[in-house]
């Protein structure tokens, strides 16, 4: 053990190593949050703080709960499978609180957003230059928007 | 317990990392909601997309995306007959407001819808150098927006050019995939609010999604598959000439 007679210098270092180690930890243990680590290299409690944001889009299987005559409207139509708010816009309030009235639609802005002429388009798309098709005439006289194929009589 | 000096010091960092495990808890966790239970992506079929910019509004209103910037937008492509390799491509306002019409037909057009590939590989959270942004355990990446500190390297890293720094709030932003809508069963807002149905959510971990029988039976690409992204938008009958 002669070998080992002067060897205080070095534990005392060894223990300032040791104090150094345990002021890292601790200093560490306040500043990285609680859940970094969890999933990944990330702070695991971020994705429920994302899942937890406002939704704005009420989906339209919350539409349908209330409105399924419009639903019944739509079904033979070449609108079945265009959602509510494509054109009524964001409505999760409305479904909240139905007292909330959604706004009112323009349907000379609207329709041609989707059916203005374009080369560009796809040819199978039904589209018209609204100028000639209709001379100014809203669309909804003719086409009832929620099943838009003109039947006897005019729009219902 | 007896414990002297020299064994107090001792046990005194495996005290600390276990304290830390002690004082983290568990997570809290959504009641119908597993992550590991998915592994989301997204279709895009360009034949049926019209350019109505339906989507890139929708994404606006839902996420509050700032003008100017885009989660999601929608570039038109003209392909001309004697140039395929250099098209001529146009985004005004990221098609917000759809696209001026176009009267001759000469050479083809075509209208891609872009957004967060949601890779596999990411590179954009490889070189986060503080884990601010991550793929999540159900595939979607997300950006922490309390951690990030802004220095936009995510923005540079990404090859398809879907980040953006927030004017306001100073850190990464992107799409989220709308996470806060799928984990509750809803669709993204750009897939509720296509009218056509170009844009549909897929989870590829759920074996009734139709998008396996899909994937099987079209030809279907992703955007720079050189760059071995592990990108999951699917693009379906995607021109050679998008970039």
């Amino acid at each position: 053990m002669t070998r080992f007679k002067d060897t205080g210098h070095l534990l005392r270092f060894a223990a300032l190593f040791v104090m150094a180690f345990v002021a890292f930890l601790i200093i560490r243990h306040f500043v990285v949050p609680k859940s970094f680590g969890e999933y990944g290299h990330y702070r695991g409690a971020a994705i429920p703080e994302i899942a937890a944001r406002p939704v704005h889009f009420a989906g339209h299987q919350t539409c349908e709960t209330c409105h399924a005559d419009i639903l019944a409207t739509k079904a033979p139509g070449k609108h079945a499978n265009v959602n509510c708010e494509a054109c009524h816009g964001p409505l999760a309030k409305h479904a909240d609180d139905p007292s909330i009235a959604p706004p009112k639609l323009d349907t000379a802005v609207l329709c041609i957003r989707c059916h203005a002429a374009s080369a560009a388009k796809p040819k199978s798309f039904p589209q018209v230059d609204a100028d000639q098709h209709a001379g100014g005439v809203p669309c909804e006289t003719c086409h009832q928007p929620h099943s838009p194929a003109i039947q006897a009589g005019g729009a219902k | 317990m007896n414990v002297d000096r020299r064994h107090f010091l001792i046990m005194l960092p495996a005290a600390a990392i276990a304290w830390k495990y002690v004082l983290a808890g568990t997570p809290e966790e959504s009641p119908n909601y597993k992550m590991t239970d998915h592994w989301w992506s997204m279709l895009i079929d360009i034949p049926k997309c019209i350019g109505c910019g339906n989507c890139v509004r929708a994404c606006a209103a839902e996420n509050d995306v700032p003008d100017g910037h885009f989660r999601t937008w929608v570039e038109r492509y003209h392909v001309t007959d004697y140039d395929m390799v250099n098209p001529q491509v146009i985004s005004p306002d990221g098609g917000k407001e759809g696209f001026p019409a176009v009267a001759e037909d000469a050479g083809k057009y075509f209208f891609v819808p872009k957004m967060c590939n949601h890779c596999a590989d990411s590179p954009c959270t490889q070189v986060c150098p503080v884990g601010a942004t991550f793929v999540a355990p159900d595939g979607v990446v997300l950006v922490d927006q309390t951690y990030c500190l802004g220095c936009a390297y995510c923005v540079q890293a990404c090859p398809y050019g879907c980040r953006y720094i927030h004017p306001e709030k100073k850190v990464a932003d992107k799409c989220t995939l709308c996470y806060h809508r799928i984990t509750k069963g809803l669709t993204t807002a750009c897939a509720e609010n296509c009218p056509t149905g170009a844009r549909q959510l897929a989870d590829l971990k759920n074996p009734n999604d139709p998008i396996h029988a899909f994937l099987k039976t079209h030809h279907v690409q992703v955007l720079k598959p050189q760059m071995a992204t592990g990108a999951k938008v699917f693009y379906n009958e995607l021109d050679g000439s998008v970039r």
